[in-house]
């Protein structure tokens, strides 16, 4: 295992993750990963920590906005 | 107006109502998660209620300009940010020109020196964080960085919603995405560690 092919991997962490990377670079990291404990714990802790954050960082709407919000409906330019 | 005219006339507004109705009633049903994004873009609980009822009232007077069928929650974002950018709390720049620091390893080595490097492989690794210290950490990141942080990460939008949404190019949402995660796991670091 290259340090550079870990360089790289590391590069493609974020867009793996978000599902924004081309089929050949999923492809290149999934290769890269298979054979890699280090990369593939770094990408699972990732993973976690980002369900995590959206986890903490989500406050569901305040009860009564909705109604206000419903209140608004049919108003005119 | 002949009779069929006047026919085909209130035809025509009926369907117009129905539009509106289904537009509204749609628009609605998305408020939740609208607020979710708005809550984390804000720094207040009430500020949060009050964007998104400026939102909606402006959603509710201009929904013919939006198109059926296409993202409603990216139209309503859209609007939400734009409000948000004309309350004028952005004065502050995002540094752009600071140079990447970490790479996107940098907290996952971390824990992995203090903790040992198996440590990253149990899903409750990150559950020392505090809740708090997230949000905190959320909070404290420049404008620009936080709203694309926000709308991918809490929002769930594609590169390509956030770029529209904030009418920026999908370049510039990446290198603000990466550079406000890798400062959220900076300022996490101190903790996790």
């Amino acid at each position: 295992m290259s340090h550079e092919d870990c360089e790289k991997c590391e590069e493609l962490l974020q867009g793996f993750l978000d599902r924004e990377l081309t089929p050949a670079e999923v492809a290149l990291a999934e290769s890269h990963l298979d054979g890699c404990d280090y990369c593939r714990r770094r990408y699972k802790f990732e993973e976690s920590l980002r369900r995590y954050v959206k986890l903490s960082a989500v406050e569901r709407m305040p009860p009564g906005l909705l109604e206000k919000l419903g209140q608004l409906r049919g108003i005119e330019m | 107006m002949s009779e069929p005219e006047a026919a085909t006339e209130a035809r025509e507004i009926a369907a117009g109502a129905r539009d509106r109705v289904r537009f509204e009633e749609e628009a609605l049903a998305l408020a939740d998660q609208v607020y979710r994004v708005a809550r984390r873009l804000v720094g207040s609980r009430e500020e949060a209620e009050d964007l998104v009822q400026d939102t909606y009232a402006r959603a509710f007077r201009s929904w013919r300009s939006y198109t059926p069928g296409t993202n409603l929650r990216a139209w309503l974002l859209r609007i939400l940010t734009n409000l948000n950018i004309d309350r004028g709390r952005r004065i502050q720049r995002a540094p752009d020109t600071q140079p990447l620091e970490e790479g996107d390893y940098y907290l996952a080595n971390k824990v992995a020196e203090t903790q040992g490097e198996q440590a990253l492989d149990q899903e409750r690794v990150v559950e020392r964080l505090s809740q708090d210290s997230i949000v905190d950490a959320l909070s404290s990141l420049p404008h620009d960085f936080r709203d694309v942080v926000v709308l991918v990460d809490i929002g769930d939008f594609s590169y390509a919603d956030a770029a529209q949404i904030l009418d920026i190019p999908i370049g510039t949402v990446m290198s603000r995405l990466h550079r406000g995660r890798r400062q959220l796991k900076a300022r996490l670091a101190d903790e996790a560690a």
